[in-house]
């Protein structure tokens, strides 16, 4: 097993689909790089702490944890100030927050919708894998 | 009220580790049904009974102020199954835990002799959630209806209501 300092992409795939499997109970080849956590995969709320919970475990190794903060793989308490959304959508403000507190997640399609309901369907199994490559990298 | 699958606390270490036994008796009410001619110790009992045990275990680390409740069922494999007039314990530990909620391993194991010999019939590892810091902000009642009076009865029988605050 690679240290986890000088994984590839391919390696954080390849791991975290073990752990989408166990987390969703899906099959693997339901698990692609495009796939999105709630849209394809059929994750719930609960999920998203059970999968915070076992990235955790996976990509630690005994000598440096792998620690997740509340709050930065998945959004929350997007609704708790109101400069950030307006009639249930994103202001310019929001999408500034969105993108500096999730670097991981494409917002590019999301510019004309902002709907705050459809932001967790952004979050794919790609911006996993590149949240995950940050992590390690500025670990 | 909650009703409660499990008997009495054997042993408990501090943020870690938490056991409970069941005796199942003949004459509990759901055996009648479970099944007619043939009463077997339902599993989804058995799974509820290690989520008070090692729900009791994630309560104490915050002295029972938040409240904590089951949120997914990560895994539940039993062996064999389990008939009246067998005792059984639910032996939790904890595996990871933070502000919004935990997850714990455990085993379930049967008492095969008097003498205090147990054999392994089944793993259960579960979630749980603290309700008020839910993901969705949803608000719930001040009062801590999770941990309600007889849980309270349950840690003074095992001499540890020092570990509720109220």
């Amino acid at each position: 097993m690679p240290e986890t300092a000088v994984m590839t992409s391919e390696e954080i795939f390849n791991r975290l689909r073990d752990v989408l499997e166990e987390a969703l109970g899906v099959d693997d080849d339901e698990i692609t790089l495009e796939a999105s956590l709630t849209g394809d995969l059929e994750a719930e709320s609960i999920d998203f702490l059970d999968i915070v919970f076992r990235l955790e475990k996976s990509f630690s190794t005994p000598d440096k944890p792998f620690k997740i903060g509340q709050g930065e793989l998945f959004p929350e308490n997007l609704m708790e100030n109101p400069e950030w959304v307006d009639d249930n959508k994103f202001t310019d403000a929001g999408m500034d927050m969105l993108k500096e507190r999730m670097p991981h997640v494409d917002f590019s399609n999301f510019q004309t919708n902002r709907e705050v309901e459809k932001v967790a369907e952004l979050i794919t199994v790609k911006s996993i894998v590149e949240f995950v490559e940050r992590k390690l990298a500025a670990s | 009220m909650r009703w409660m699958w499990i008997d009495e606390i054997t042993d408990f270490q501090p943020n870690q580790r938490m056991v409970a036994i069941k005796n199942i008796k003949a004459d509990e009410e759901y055996l009648r049904d479970h099944f007619p001619d043939e009463p077997i110790y339902p599993a989804s009992l058995m799974i509820e009974g290690m989520a008070q045990t090692a729900g009791i275990l994630v309560g104490s680390i915050n002295r029972f102020k938040e409240k904590v409740v089951l949120a997914k069922v990560l895994k539940a494999i039993f062996d064999c199954e389990v008939f009246p007039g067998q005792t059984i314990r639910f032996d939790a530990q904890l595996e990871r835990m933070d502000d919004q909620g935990a997850s714990t391993t455990g085993i379930v194991q049967r008492q095969i002799s008097t003498d205090s010999e147990w054999e392994t019939i089944g793993r259960i590892d579960l979630m749980f959630s603290h309700l008020d810091q839910n993901r969705a902000g949803l608000e719930f009642p001040e009062e801590n209806f999770v941990f309600a009076d007889n849980f309270k009865e349950i840690l003074k029988q095992a001499g540890l209501e020092n570990l509720a605050d109220t």
